[in-house]
């Protein structure tokens, strides 16, 4: 009994851990070339869904996203490069038409904005944290009173005479 | 001590760093809810096809009503080309003012029949009355992708070179027609 349930929840993890990703790609839309529709879905995960715009239209059930899906695998048929096809779905909607961004002057920041927040935040972090440290150093002999200095010289000077328990 | 007695006047300015970072952000909320209050919705997609040919397409006619619609027909005029089909609900509402454009003889307006089974274009105009000069069907979104299209209904003005010179994303209203797309057609005629 703890076997097959042992069993069961290996099987459960390893169905859950392996199977693809949800995707709306109908049988009858696949071409019969495994390596050419394989190409096309990584084009298809790339292009954004323009009627629901955070989804891929691999992914997306829209009518315009299966007929993206269409001519997507039109171009791969006809010996796009992958590069070629996404170029040609830019050219019509534009950068948006990109899941993932291009490297132009203009998305800079985006690229390397979080590089720059993070060091900004490491810059901030060190120099505030020796501050603090110079600040504990330079300032707490000072705050001592005149009975309290001459408590701390006592013990000190004990100590350096070697009068030890 | 002067180290000590520096230190609040610092903190202090130091304090105001979150404020200011909360305030741009409030201000950068409040501007895109007033772009969308205004009509200026982010989430409409610009087009990219702006001063560029018409794309190439060939459409075939509906039931009984040639021609189709074709690249060559976009030029030599200032002409609109709507994207519709039956199936749209927010056409419905734009199409009384494609009717009077028609009947003023304002400008052509060709018709791109979009995802729709022809019959129901067909039926769909004689209900509600048919503004469109030529008509052509795009039943797997040939041409909706061509021109770049999202959604039902875009309109686009096409100069006398067939040229894309303005994209009008969902329905035409009457303000949108008369401060704009009136406007150009009036100017594109001129040059």
């Amino acid at each position: 009994m703890t076997r097959l349930s042992f069993l069961l929840s290996g099987f459960f993890v390893i169905a859950i851990t392996v199977a693809p990703s949800t995707f709306a790609v109908e049988p009858d839309e696949m071409l019969a070339d495994a390596a050419l529709e394989e190409r096309a879905r990584v084009i298809s995960q790339d292009l954004r869904c323009v009627v629901c715009q955070n989804e891929n239209i691999d992914e997306s059930n829209a009518v315009l996203a299966q007929d993206m899906r269409r001519l997507v695998r039109q171009r791969v048929l006809a010996g796009d490069t992958n590069q070629e096809v996404l170029d040609y779905m830019v050219e019509r909607y534009g950068d948006f038409v990109l899941l993932r961004p291009r490297m132009t002057p203009e998305t800079y920041l985006l690229w390397f904005g979080p590089a720059l927040v993070l060091i900004a935040g490491a810059v901030v972090t060190v120099r505030t944290l020796r501050r603090a440290s110079q600040r504990t150093l330079s300032t707490s002999p000072q705050n001592l009173s005149a009975d309290e200095r001459s408590r701390l010289d006592h013990l000190v000077s004990d100590r350096a005479s070697g009068d030890e328990p | 001590m002067t180290d000590i007695a520096t230190k609040p006047a610092r903190s202090k300015w130091a304090a105001l760093v979150p404020v200011a970072i909360v305030a741009v952000l409030l201000g950068i909320f409040a501007k895109r809810l007033a772009d969308v209050e205004g009509g200026n919705d982010p989430s409409l997609i610009p087009t990219v096809l702006l001063n560029t040919p018409v794309p190439d397409i060939d459409l075939p006619p509906l039931p009984d009503r040639p021609p189709g619609l074709k690249t060559d027909d976009l030029s030599g005029e200032v002409s609109l080309v709507n994207i519709w089909g039956s199936w749209c609900v927010a056409c419905l509402s734009e199409h009384p003012l494609l009717m009077r454009l028609a009947e003023d003889n304002a400008v052509p307006i060709h018709g791109i029949a979009w995802r729709d089974e022809p019959n129901a274009s067909v039926r769909w105009l004689a209900r509600h009355g048919d503004p469109y000069a030529l008509i052509g069907q795009d039943p797997v979104s040939e041409a909706a992708i061509a021109f770049g299209v999202t959604g039902a209904p875009e309109t686009f003005v096409v100069d006398a070179n067939g040229l894309i010179r303005y994209k009008h994303i969902g329905p035409i209203s009457e303000q949108a027609w008369e401060s704009t797309i009136a406007p150009l057609i009036e100017e594109l005629r001129t040059q």
